[in-house]
């Protein structure tokens, strides 16, 4: 018996230590953070005054939620971030399912060529990668032209790619979406193909045979490829930095500004916390209905 | 006219031929089995009966109409696959509903089928549980209901109970007879065992190497197969070589090398100076002790080489003294007997001058 616990132990010792140390650590640090008050040159202000005299506040205050709450303006960015992310994954499962499934159906060489070609583009910088796109989308490019020229065809003005909304998506899409193929893959490529055949046999078309057959077993890939997305897309602030116009700043950005920039570190802890509990909450929910969507199957 | 007419079917797979030629028709309630060892060709005749291959010549038509062109949904034909292929998130309801979904059915019928259909593969409480929550037998039974309930004209059965144990098999056996004299749906069954081929059905097409050996009821399968093959593949049988001296309408007269003379009954188109084989069941061989001298025709000296115990009967393997080998069954029904003779223990093999039969090379 005590040979057991020591080995249960041992085992799952490291990888608890890991999340107490880098997880819940930080956490209840970023937690004491938001409730203190910023430091005269950046940093925090003592909790205790350093003399009686001392001028200034100190101890601990809700005033960095007051603030959040006191401006509509970070709720906005809160809404819109939870916007760019839902756009982010629907498009990145869309363009993502037909690739998925095209890799699992083909051929075993074939397909695993044809994951390395999803992951290749991890073998270059991330930075490098999104700078690519500003050429692409720039304003002397041959997508802008085309873009332009058909637009022009229809009276419609010039339009600029770079530096928008659109941008931000394109960018946003393109570093995540080898996360939504290789989950998907994974899910898809385990699929037994007899049941496709049971399912024709039976009577059903194409059509039917994937809303009905195909897409029901997937739901586990696409919710944790969804997952593997949607997070991330929440708190990147790269993208909007480089591919964004100056009103198109996430959450990201703006936790980034607190701590880089304006150097308010408690208001940067708040609204870190704060997105914490709302992706903690999307994931909580997702999982939910993954699980009655899914019936009782295990994810 | 046949139900279901495969006329001069051939299938190819790059040299191979697969199916060569095959002819077969199966009447309206029919319970047809296609028999034959692995690669025989006839999981691919299956396939492209429910539409998932297409031949390379030849027409397989079913009530006359020529299924070519019909895509597998659109045929009135359904499948038990080996494997069930029960959809794993839909409950034993939802899946055997599937086909009555797919032909747009009402739901109000759809229900009453499926309840129908529970009851009839005895799993009436069932309804809401998961493939997963079921065992081996009970998917068994799912994957039939689910065949059967939109009444297809035909249902294949892809060796539906190869995956169970023998004891499971027996039941599922008694089962499917009885399901399908309930339903009166003709079954097209695939297995490459002949005691489940001789068990279920009302015919059988013995298949080899593409080509359909011979096609007959089960009895007459047993006792007088058309070649060689079908001699060897169905039940156990001892060949010995043998050329034809005299063929008369009553009896054929054979010479066994190093053995003798023998009879056996008459066939249609073997002729004098015929070579072949005696072929003969274990269970028409008798064996006895060499004092006993036998009243039979056909009786011979030999050694017993082995003998193997299985319970019900002991099969003993004789030396005959031109070195072939016969097996003979012996019933073990005397309480606490096993066995009869020791190996090496001197016997007389006899059979009757009506058993056995002579198959050309």
């Amino acid at each position: 018996m005590k040979e057991k616990q020591l080995a249960r132990l041992l085992v799952s010792g490291p990888p608890l230590l890991f999340l107490i140390v880098f997880f819940v650590a930080p956490s209840l640090i970023m937690i004491l953070t938001s409730f203190r008050f910023p430091g005269e040159f950046g940093g925090l202000a003592p909790i205790t005054p350093p003399s009686e005299k001392a001028a200034g506040e100190y101890g601990f205050t809700p005033d960095a939620y007051q603030f959040f709450f006191s401006d509509f303006i970070y709720t906005e960015i809160f809404l819109k971030s939870f916007a760019v992310a839902f756009g982010t994954t629907l498009i990145c499962l869309i363009l993502a399912y037909p690739l998925a499934l095209l890799i699992a159906r083909s051929r075993k060489r074939l397909r695993n060529l044809m994951v390395l070609l999803v992951i290749l583009p991890f073998a270059s910088n991330f930075l490098i990668r999104i700078y690519a796109w500003m050429i692409i989308l720039g304003p002397e490019s041959a997508l802008s032209h085309f873009v332009n020229t058909v637009l022009g065809a229809f009276g419609i003005a010039p339009v600029t790619l770079l530096f928008s909304p659109f941008a931000v998506l394109v960018g946003m899409v393109y570093v995540h979406l080898p996360f939504m193929v290789l989950p998907l893959y994974t899910n898809l490529e385990k699929h037994d193909p007899s049941l496709l055949d049971a399912a024709q046999d039976l009577g059903a078309n194409a059509w039917q045979r994937f809303w009905r057959v195909t897409w029901p077993l997937s739901l586990p890939g696409v919710f944790s490829g969804s997952a593997l997305v949607f997070i991330p897309v929440l708190g990147m602030f790269a993208v909007p930095d480089i591919l964004g116009g100056t009103g198109d700043i996430l959450i990201g950005n703006l936790i980034k500004d607190q701590f880089l920039g304006t150097r308010d570190w408690p208001f940067g802890s708040a609204l870190s916390i704060m997105l914490t509990l709302a992706v903690l909450s999307v994931a909580g929910l997702t999982t939910w209905f993954a699980r009655s969507a899914t019936g009782q199957r295990a994810i | 006219m046949a139900l279901l007419e495969i006329r001069n079917v051939t299938r190819r797979f790059g040299s191979y031929t697969a199916v060569d030629n095959v002819s077969i028709d199966v009447e309206a309630g029919e319970f047809f089995t296609l028999l034959g060892p692995s690669g025989c060709g006839k999981t691919t005749l299956l396939r492209m009966i429910a539409g998932f291959d297409l031949p390379d010549s030849g027409q397989i038509l079913l009530d006359g109409k020529d299924m070519v062109g019909i895509p597998p949904e659109k045929r009135p034909v359904h499948t038990v696959f080996q494997t069930y292929a029960l959809f794993p998130h839909m409950t034993v309801a939802d899946n055997i509903a599937f086909p009555l979904k797919m032909a747009g059915k009402a739901p109000q019928e759809i229900k009453k089928r499926v309840n129908e259909l529970l009851e009839r593969v005895h799993l009436p409480n069932f309804g809401n549980r998961f493939p997963h929550e079921l065992s081996g037998g009970q998917k068994q039974r799912v994957a039939f209901a689910r065949g059967l309930v939109n009444r297809p004209r035909l249902l294949l059965l892809d060796e539906p109970l190869g995956a169970l144990d023998a004891k499971l098999r027996e039941e599922m056996q008694i089962e499917l007879i009885n399901l399908q004299k309930e339903i009166g749906i003709t079954f097209i069954f695939v297995t490459h065992a002949q005691d489940e081929a001789l068990a279920l059905s009302h015919r059988i097409a013995v298949m080899n190497r593409g080509n359909v050996e011979q096609i007959d009821e089960p009895s007459k399968i047993y006792s007088t197969p058309r070649n060689h093959f079908v001699a060897d593949f169905i039940g156990k049988i001892s060949v010995m070589n043998a050329a034809v001296m005299e063929a008369v309408p009553s009896h054929l007269k054979l010479a066994i090398e190093g053995l003798g003379e023998v009879t056996a009954p008459a066939r249609e188109g073997v002729e004098v100076g015929d070579k072949g084989v005696l072929a003969i069941r274990p269970e028409q061989v008798r064996i006895s002790h060499p004092s006993n001298e036998s009243q039979l025709k056909n009786h011979f000296r030999g050694k017993v080489h082995d003998f193997l115990y299985v319970g019900d009967v002991t099969t003993y393997i004789v030396e005959l003294v031109n070195g072939a080998y016969i097996e003979a069954l012996l019933p073990n029904s005397a309480p606490g007997r096993a066995k009869f003779f020791e190996v090496d223990d001197e016997v007389t093999i006899s059979w009757r001058h009506d058993a056995g039969i002579f198959l050309n090379d």
